[in-house]
């Protein structure tokens, strides 16, 4: 059993897991069926989307970045530690592949905003 | 008013010479300001002018690098550059007017707002109607009164927000956090993905200020602790802090002697609470509400002064940047509205309440025949007869404060001085319920709002009492 917060949406539903004998899992707490899906998740592979920046190289402003998808929580850290020695380039649009597929996840990096 | 009058009142003031005329004058470029101006100029002002005292638009959105904006409004997850960037477009698209490194000094109750620019110099514009939408900033550590030395290292956490998002500067390695309300939080895994080891979480409270889902995906997921009812009790360090006291708080707020503990850090950062920035509103005489920190404002988000109108952070602090806009939205219709108003055109026909009155005597000059035949509701006179919103017990206040017709429907934000679960909020006058919800639990980090339908706001006899009712624990 595992007691856990929903972290889709601002609500935040006080989430309880149960795994019976058979693997299966049922979830109460939730207010929404994508409460369900997280609760699921955060049992068996548990993902995050990463946010993060890049250097620019010809700006005195960072490039903000995300994952297009989540990826494995455990993999966060390395995959920020990545992005800390990744440079871009104006001008740069919103969506425009940064990294491609970081750390085998199969999420790019994409840009989070125009940059000029 | 025609421009001739502006110039003799103007004559004898120390500000800029007034040199432009504008419909609609919005100050700030954030959320708040950026949907005001995209629902003005939809609702037929398209005279328009943003003034932002950065060198882009966006506001605070710029640095909030993570996700979790637009749920609302856009049905899907977004990072703050993202959710400005749908705006900034807009605004683009739209052409309507912005100067961006404009910083506003002055604004007058008769709508003489004054701004400086490197390349303008000092400009005074004549507003037909202005937006208040400054934003707000963050209790600072003298605002906390917080002991100790005054080395370097002590930052908000907005402005190391700042410095790591925007800037690329990381303001330390070893961190601690006064304030667990949601900028602290983020900046928690913020700083830790950025490879800072972040000590501890203090909040002076026993609950947390952020929402329960950065809990959990910033602290928890980086086994980061929240220390709840814990306060820093001093700074140490000459230079550069080198570390701090924190202590356990009893009921009161506290420090329990004997509790004392001693963190290593080289860095602390503060997030404990924001504050409406309304320097500009009081130059314009703007009355503000003491629990808010905002204008008082009416269900058209008008304040005190006539034509002055405030949205976003600068009216009251929000939790979520959906309903920035929303408030930005209302306050871009009224805006326009009292624009058309004083413009003498008719106003739509759906802002006519039952109740209209019939003219306009602040501005009669302006307001032609066919106005007053289409029976106008004029906001002098709709706001003299306006029903006051009362909060009572845990409802600690209100946006709107007044409301100034029954013709439409009328949302009304409040936040709580206490949690409560299995509530019901009621909004009631005289004896007349009008309109009741159950709620599962309310917090006092989280805005609630209800809705009151305007054929039940109708049938209101003087004030609208808004309070809750708890469940009987059994």
């Amino acid at each position: 059993m595992a007691d856990m917060t929903c972290i889709i949406c601002p609500v935040g539903c006080s989430l309880t897991a149960l795994k019976d004998e058979n693997g299966v899992i049922k979830v109460t707490g939730n207010a929404c069926p994508r409460g369900a899906k997280y609760a699921e998740a955060e049992l068996t592979n548990p993902v995050r989307t990463l946010t993060d920046i890049v250097k620019l190289t010809n700006r005195d402003v960072m490039l903000s970045v995300k994952s297009n998808a989540p990826i494995p929580k455990s993999l966060l850290l390395e995959a920020a530690a990545i992005l800390s020695t990744v440079n871009a380039a104006a001008p740069v649009k919103t969506g425009d592949v940064i990294v491609k597929d970081i750390l085998g996840t199969g999420a790019d990096i994409v840009a989070t905003k125009d940059v000029d | 008013m025609e421009r001739s009058d502006i110039m003799t009142t103007n004559e004898s003031c120390v500000t800029a010479p007034v040199t432009k005329k504008v419909d609609v004058v919005i100050i700030g470029g954030g959320p708040a300001g950026m949907a005001a101006a995209v629902s003005a100029y939809k609702s037929g002002v398209t005279d328009i002018l943003i003034l932002e005292r950065d060198e882009r638009l966006g506001g605070i959105l710029n640095q909030c690098i993570h996700q979790g904006f637009g749920l609302h409004k856009f049905k899907e997850e977004l990072t703050g550059p993202e959710y400005a960037g749908r705006y900034i477009k807009e605004v683009l698209e739209l052409g309507i007017p912005f100067k961006t490194g404009a910083m506003v000094t002055d604004v007058t109750a008769d709508r003489i707002v004054t701004y400086k620019s490197e390349d303008e110099g000092e400009v005074s514009i004549v507003a037909g109607a202005v937006i208040l939408a400054m934003g707000a900033r963050e209790r600072s550590r003298g605002q906390l009164n917080i002991p100790g030395t005054r080395p370097q290292g002590v930052y908000t956490a907005g402005t190391a927000q700042r410095y790591v998002n925007v800037k690329g500067y990381m303001p330390g390695r070893r961190i601690v956090i006064l304030g667990s309300g949601d900028i602290g939080l983020i900046m928690a895994r913020r700083m830790t993905l950025e490879g800072a080891k972040v000590m501890a979480v203090c909040e002076l409270m026993p609950y947390s200020g952020g929402l329960a889902r950065n809990i959990a995906q910033c602290l928890n997921d980086f086994d980061i602790p929240l220390l709840l009812s814990h306060t820093v009790t001093d700074i140490h360090g000459k230079k550069r802090i080198t570390g701090v006291t924190i202590s356990a708080v009893d009921g009161n707020r506290n420090p329990i002697p004997g509790t004392e503990q001693y963190i290593e850090c080289d860095t602390l950062l503060l997030s404990c609470g924001l504050l409406p920035e309304n320097e500009l509103s009081k130059k314009a005489g703007v009355a503000l509400s003491p629990v808010t920190g905002g204008a008082i404002v009416n269900d058209r988000r008008e304040t005190s002064v006539p034509g002055i109108f405030s949205c976003g952070n600068v009216l009251h602090i929000h939790d979520l940047v959906d309903y920035v806009s929303d408030e930005g939205e209302l306050c871009g219709i009224f805006a326009s509205e009292f624009v058309k108003d004083n413009r003498g055109t008719n106003r739509p026909s759906e802002a006519v309440s039952s109740e209209a009155v019939k003219s306009d005597e602040a501005s009669s000059e302006a307001v032609t025949s066919e106005a007053v035949k289409s029976e106008a509701v004029t906001y002098e006179e709709a706001s003299s007869g306006a029903i006051a919103v009362v909060p009572e017990g845990i409802v600690r206040y209100s946006v709107p404060m007044t409301i100034t017709q029954t013709a439409r429907d009328v949302k009304i934000f409040f936040r709580v001085s206490r949690s409560a679960s299995d509530v019901t909020v009621t909004a009631a006058s005289g004896n007349e319920v009008l309109c009741s919800v159950r709620k599962k639990r309310v917090a006092p980090g989280e805005m609630e709002n209800i809705t009151i339908k305007a054929d039940r706001l109708k049938t209101a006899a003087g004030e609208i009492r808004l309070f809750i009712t708890e469940k009987e624990v059994s």
